[in-house]
């Protein structure tokens, strides 16, 4: 049966340049930028803080501000594969590192509860992120939430809300 | 850094961020409201710089780490462009919402740096 719909993917189309020109695949759109510009102050933060510490003192918590140093590269990464995201390459660079950072976040929470020997000295993820109200802790569940509700599909535009590809075409 | 100084900027920085929200959220397009607010914020920013560099002279040095107390600043100073850039790349509410998380942003770091200037070293 033929249908109307073509079966081209013509709107969303998997041309390179789609991040920038295609309407159906804006480079970032709506709430998401608001993510991308939440990453962006964290990275911004955890890099600036990560640097003096380093500078300053790194002999005394090696650890703690190696975790440091590992937060601000992860937040920049996240940053630039979210506003890449609309690609699939970054798409799956986001995902690592969001979950890296969860994961981070998680362990090194953990960590300075039950060691707090080793995080003398404070880093973004110790108290799960508490020394920034907490936002180290939700920020890579809503990006999280954001990479699942948006994929880059090859047949819709980005906003995801069914996968199911384009059918029916006349074979 | 000079505490009134600082406590307009915390005032301005609070208000323009709770503004952006508001008005981002309300379904508000930037305007001339919420870019100046960003604005404003970003010209106190720059004559804290000045502050900053005159005022180890004028009696008044930085009792913290004078490279955290720096890195804050400059990091300050460049975050409302940046905001701004990222924000107006297109005009939606998103934008103006974009613009209130970087002025509310803007706010703790002035406080951090205030923190800063007036604490001792291992205090």
């Amino acid at each position: 049966m033929s249908t109307a719909r073509p079966s081209t993917p013509s709107d969303s189309a998997p041309q390179p340049e789609g991040s920038s020109v295609a309407p159906a695949r804006p480079r970032m759109r709506g709430v998401g930028r608001v993510l991308v510009i939440v990453y962006a102050v964290m990275a911004l933060g955890a890099t600036g803080r990560s640097f003096v510490q380093i500078a300053r003192a790194f002999d005394q918590a090696p650890l703690a501000y190696s975790l440091s140093a590992a937060s601000a590269v992860v937040y920049i990464v996240a940053t630039l594969a979210l506003i890449g995201s609309g690609r699939p390459g970054w798409y799956r660079v986001a995902w690592v590192a969001i979950v890296f950072e969860l994961v981070g976040v998680l362990v090194v929470g953990t960590l300075s509860l039950t060691h707090p020997a080793l995080f003398q000295h404070q880093t973004v993820w110790s108290q799960y992120g508490l020394g920034y109200v907490l936002i180290p802790l939700f920020l890579p569940m809503v990006g999280l939430w954001w990479l699942i509700t948006h994929r880059p599909s090859r047949t819709a535009p980005a906003v995801a809300d069914a996968p199911a590809p384009s059918d029916g075409s006349a074979a | 850094m000079i505490l009134w100084f600082t406590v307009v900027q915390l005032v301005v920085a609070v208000a323009a961020g709770l503004l952006c929200l508001i008005m981002g959220f309300a379904g508000k397009r930037p305007n001339d409201w919420t870019v100046g607010s960003l604005a404003l914020i970003e010209l106190l920013l720059i004559v804290q710089t000045v502050m900053a560099i005159v005022s180890p002279f004028a009696g008044n040095p930085a009792l913290g780490d004078p490279l955290e107390y720096g890195v804050y600043l400059v990091s300050a100073v460049l975050l409302p462009i940046g905001g701004a850039i990222w924000a107006l790349l297109e005009r939606s509410r998103w934008s103006t919402v974009i613009m209130g998380v970087v002025a509310l942003a803007l706010a703790v770091m002035i406080w951090r740096m205030q923190v800063i200037w007036v604490t001792p070293i291992g205090g």
